[in-house]
């Protein structure tokens, strides 16, 4: 019933937008620790490779894509390219997720750690280890958040040839899509924050 | 309404607008990361938050269709971000006009810090105190 439909969807943009107050109180402080100390932060983002970050950015847009894709040839009735792209949007978020390690792997070995486990000494300015702190717990966040939503998808591909959806039924796709595209708002702020500091 | 009551017929984009913005999001990456060698001081930062926002806007209108969507959406989505919006406005206006009220001066963080070594229970009065002055540091 459409009424049933709209209750869930409801429900899950309630989800999604607590999701944004999480994030929101780790963008607050961001900004309290970007504004305290500027100098810090534009010297230790320096230390983020632009690079892979820029590939993780276009990986995740990407991801949307074929996640929203998906949906639309679910609501066309076209199972199999559903299924297809659901494998891609699985994919590519695994790629972002191996990028991710090369970068925290490559951090981990020069010490650039949170707190009191950083070593690194590199990085002019007051309290560097801050920014690594905030750096690991938001872009750390964000990786658990799309581990759960690679789950979800794994799910979502399961019912999908499962035939548990239709061209009339597929509000749980629908649901892991906005899921997913919200993963993705989250790095279109986390990106440029961190690696993109003028 | 539908016919069958165990059904529901969404909007359905085709699939060129999602190719579309798809690419528009991939440019406005690159124009981003091209904003972000231009010195332009603090406006810098205003304009990688602009080209985000712009980003995050597209994605919300097309991907998640709120554009297309019942109007109540848009509404309880706008709510929130507007909240958001105080949370950041009043914390912005808090840090950036500390510094008239008294000079801030960044201090590092000393390893001895209670953070990094919590108080024993069996301390003596001394160590105490060192544990109370460096909690102070700490939260300047």
């Amino acid at each position: 019933m459409d009424q049933q439909h709209d209750a869930a969807k409801l429900g899950m943009w309630i989800f999604i937008l607590s999701e944004l107050m999480l994030f929101g109180g780790l963008f607050v402080a961001y900004t309290i620790y970007r504004i305290l100390d500027p100098d810090m932060f534009y010297n230790a983002h320096r230390e983020l490779n632009l690079t892979l970050g820029t590939l993780n950015t276009a990986i995740l847009i990407t991801s949307s894509v074929t996640i929203a894709l998906a949906i639309h040839f679910m609501q066309l009735g076209r199972k199999s390219k559903t299924i297809i792209l659901l494998f891609c949007t699985l994919g590519l978020a695994a790629v972002f997720l191996f990028i991710k390690y090369l970068e925290y792997s490559h951090k981990f070995e020069l010490g650039q750690l949170p707190g009191k486990f950083y070593t690194y000494t590199g990085v002019a300015g007051t309290n560097p280890h801050i920014f690594f702190s905030i750096y690991f717990l938001m872009t750390g966040l964000h990786a658990l958040h799309i581990i759960g939503g690679m789950i979800v998808i794994s799910l979502m591909i399961r019912k999908t040839a499962k035939n548990a959806f239709s061209s009339v039924y597929y509000t749980p796709l629908e649901l892991t899509g906005l899921y997913w595209h919200l993963v993705d708002i989250i790095w279109i702020f986390l990106f440029p924050l961190l690696y993109l500091i003028g | 309404m539908n016919q069958n009551s165990n059904t529901h017929v969404g909007h359905i984009s085709p699939v060129r607008v999602y190719l579309l913005v798809g690419a528009a999001l991939l440019i406005f990456t690159a124009m981003t990361v091209k904003v972000s060698t231009i010195q332009l001081g603090p406006w810098n930062a205003v304009a990688a938050l602009a080209i985000a926002s712009a980003k995050a806007l597209l994605v919300a209108l097309f991907f998640m269709h709120l554009l297309y969507d019942r109007k109540m959406y848009a509404v309880v989505v706008s709510s929130a971000v507007i909240m958001l919006g105080f949370l950041l406005a009043l914390t912005m206006a808090d840090i950036l006009k500390r510094g008239d009220i008294y000079p801030y001066q960044s201090q590092p963080i000393k390893p001895q810090a209670e953070i990094y070594s919590p108080a024993k229970p069996d301390t003596s009065g001394v160590a105490k105190d060192t544990a109370a002055a460096d909690t102070g540091a700490v939260k300047k």
